[in-house]
């Protein structure tokens, strides 16, 4: 019998990931949280508020700060890059709202904050932040799908209301995306202090911003080895810088906070949290740092890769830490997770690339988004941006900070 | 505070009989089986350490931080001063246990429904005008109930009348904003295994010094933000306009002189 694709490792694997995850979500769902996690009334969060929640939030930034550069900062040279992080933030919100489906005890009762929200709640302001941009993201994309649609009419009004629409998706995202770390504002005596710090929004925020940048930069290179896509080596030249003064000014930070503080001395207690902590310094922060303070690294492509994995894993032991190895002393037990609470994380991160893998095949998200822009006369306009790229139009007078907007 | 009440337990008194845990099943309908900690089916255990006896329960606190997580006002802290669960506002996302100093709710975790449990203080009691179970149930008053200030009279007057056996300090008066629950005790109360590290002032401060301001500054950053992209706009649109003019002009220039050669 002849299959209608190809059976491949990544495949296989996908489809076992998949098979355990469903599993998972059944026993979750037909006995409950007990049965298919390792929680308990001592660890009430682990892997899916910690990974599925916190985490998949995080790793979505990209989406805000891209937009934020196009549209607000009129920064053209970063649309190449637009589309693909709008589409990683928006299935990654989506995904994170699934994920959250699963984790709560009463998932048709999402609407609830809505309707009885206690505005001192740090989860109800995260929870309407995450529903109102998730809707935001849908409208951002939705352009993506109205020209592959040929719905002009409908592409056109969204054109028109974007930049507004972006400056509130970046106003939402600067705030959840710092009070996630709030959340943890209100627990001074559970939280390890190596973490808990009254900065934790602000931490939060810097971190995926930078985390934001480099998850742009690991799936242009992904998606170049997957699908052939052009590089747009200047871009992430221009991404490395942002990342990286994003990881200085989050480094400088910890410095002052720990000095504050006066935490030091734990940093030097042959503890479990310790070592992690280091860990994540090292891969998150001070690796990335030492190596794209080097020239020759900050604008080769494969050194900018590293550096954007490195980010994004030290990223992940940061909010990991936070949500659960920073909790488990003060909880009096240790917490791992259950294969299943892995399974369903891991199927959900297989969700992620494989919507982003079909979204690529069939909707026009790399290439050449500006090559239907209707030119307009004036030639040589010096303040479009030259490029080397051969991929980029914005450069000889084709399209201004205007068309973009419109396209 | 106005006649907010309160429990004190003593660990000097207690004698580990049992009795209020055996109260607070029957009134709550719970399981009878052996308690050793909280759970879903115990609203509060005796527990032996250091050669006393100590309760652990919901401390009801006076700035309660489950009341202040909670993202749909599932729990709500009562006049009387009992901190209460509201099952059917609830969505199960477990931030009152995780956030709770004392580690009190717990969670149906084998249930398709689950419900947060903790004690209410026997609120249901309370209104009819009994005190709680426990108390009622003591037989050696290890645990009384009434006005908090009241409370607080009697357990400093124990402490002075008796300073070589108690340690001078009142859990519960000051942590966290303090609590509806005071406990007076002969061992330290961190050997114990409360909480020594609680701030003093109320936990849910902490988070509201964040929370207030969201509303300036989404205001504030959003004006900034479309200021930012208004004066960036009009730049590009001037210098735009700039070269378009310079063509006209140049074009005007050419034609001139093309008149002029002819």
């Amino acid at each position: 019998m002849q299959l209608p694709f190809k059976i491949t490792f990544w495949r296989v694997l996908l489809a076992i990931v998949w098979l355990a995850g469903t599993y998972a979500v059944f026993v979750r769902f037909t006995e409950g949280l007990g049965a298919a996690t390792n929680l308990s009334d001592k660890f009430p969060w682990g892997l899916w508020v910690g990974f599925d929640v916190v985490t998949g939030v995080g790793l979505a930034a990209g989406g805000f700060t891209i937009a934020g550069a196009v549209y607000v900062l009129h920064l053209k040279q970063f649309y190449p890059v637009l589309r693909p992080a709008i589409l990683t933030a928006f299935l990654g919100y989506s995904l994170v709202i699934v994920g959250l489906l699963i984790d709560i005890g009463h998932p048709l009762r999402i609407y609830h904050p809505m309707l009885m929200g206690n505005a001192h709640s740090v989860m109800f302001e995260v929870a309407m932040c995450v529903t109102f941009y998730t809707s935001v993201l849908a409208l951002e994309f939705s352009t993506v799908v109205f020209e592959r649609m040929g719905w002009d009419r409908l592409r056109k009004w969204v054109s028109k209301i974007i930049v507004p629409l972006v400056i509130i998706g970046v106003i939402l995202s600067f705030l959840h995306q710092s009070s996630l770390g709030s959340l943890y504002l209100i627990m001074p005596s559970k939280l390890y202090p190596l973490w808990y710090s009254p900065l934790l929004p602000a931490f939060f925020l810097i971190s995926a911003i930078s985390t934001g940048c480099a998850m742009v930069i690991f799936e242009s290179h992904l998606s170049f080895r997957a699908f052939g896509h052009r590089l747009e080596k200047n871009i992430l030249r221009h991404l490395g810088r942002v990342m990286l003064l994003g990881l200085v000014l989050y480094l400088i930070l910890k410095v002052q906070d720990f000095t504050t503080r006066g935490v030091w001395d734990l940093t030097v207690l042959p503890r479990m949290e310790t070592y992690v902590f280091w860990l994540e310094m090292f891969l998150g922060s001070i690796a990335p740092i030492i190596l794209l303070s080097i020239k020759r690294i900050r604008l080769s492509t494969k050194g900018l890769y590293i550096c954007s994995v490195l980010t994004i894993a030290g990223f992940l032991f940061n909010r990991l830490n936070v949500t659960i190895t920073g909790i488990e002393a003060s909880s009096g037990v240790s917490y791992v997770p259950s294969w299943m609470e892995i399974s369903v994380s891991l199927a959900i991160v297989g969700m992620v690339v494989f919507l982003f893998a079909l979204a690529v095949r069939y909707l026009p998200i790399f290439g050449n988004p500006l090559a239907n822009v209707k030119k307009i006369t004036p030639p040589a306009n010096r303040m479009t941006p030259k490029h080397n790229a051969d991929n980029i139009t914005f450069d000889s007078g084709t399209a201004t900070g205007r068309d973009v907007l419109s396209s | 505070m106005r006649g907010r009440k309160a429990l004190l337990i003593d660990t000097e008194l207690c004698a580990g009989c049992n009795a209020c845990v055996d109260a607070c099943k029957e009134e709550n309908n719970q399981p009878d089986v052996e308690t050793t900690d909280l759970s879903s089916i115990s609203y509060t255990a005796v527990i032996e350490k250091e050669g006393v006896y100590t309760r652990r329960l919901c401390m009801h606190c006076e700035y309660p931080t489950c009341v202040s997580v909670c993202p749909v006002g599932a729990l709500e802290k009562t006049e009387s001063g009992a901190v209460i669960y509201h099952y059917e506002k609830c969505i199960g996302c477990r931030y009152c246990m995780q956030a709770c100093p004392y580690s009190v709710p717990t969670y149906e975790w084998n249930s398709t429904s689950p419900k947060v449990q903790k004690c209410t203080m026997c609120h249901a009691r309370q209104k009819v005008g009994k005190i709680p179970a426990c108390a009622e149930a003591c037989p050696v008053e290890a645990t009384i109930f009434g006005d908090r200030n009241e409370l607080l009279k009697i357990a400093r007057k124990r402490l002075s009348d008796d300073p070589t056996t108690y340690v001078n300090h009142i859990y519960g008066e000051h942590e966290a904003g303090g609590s509806s629950v005071l406990f007076a005790s002969s061992v330290p109360f961190e050997k114990l295994g409360f909480p020594g590290n609680l701030p003093m002032e109320p936990l849910p401060n902490l988070t509201w010094d964040v929370l207030s301001k969201i509303p300036r500054f989404s205001v504030f950053f959003g004006a900034f933000l479309y200021g930012v992209w208004w004066v960036i706009d009009r730049r590009i649109e001037l210098a735009d306009n700039g070269t378009e003019n310079n063509r006209f002009n140049q074009h005007l220039l050419d034609n001139e002189q093309k008149k002029e050669q002819v």
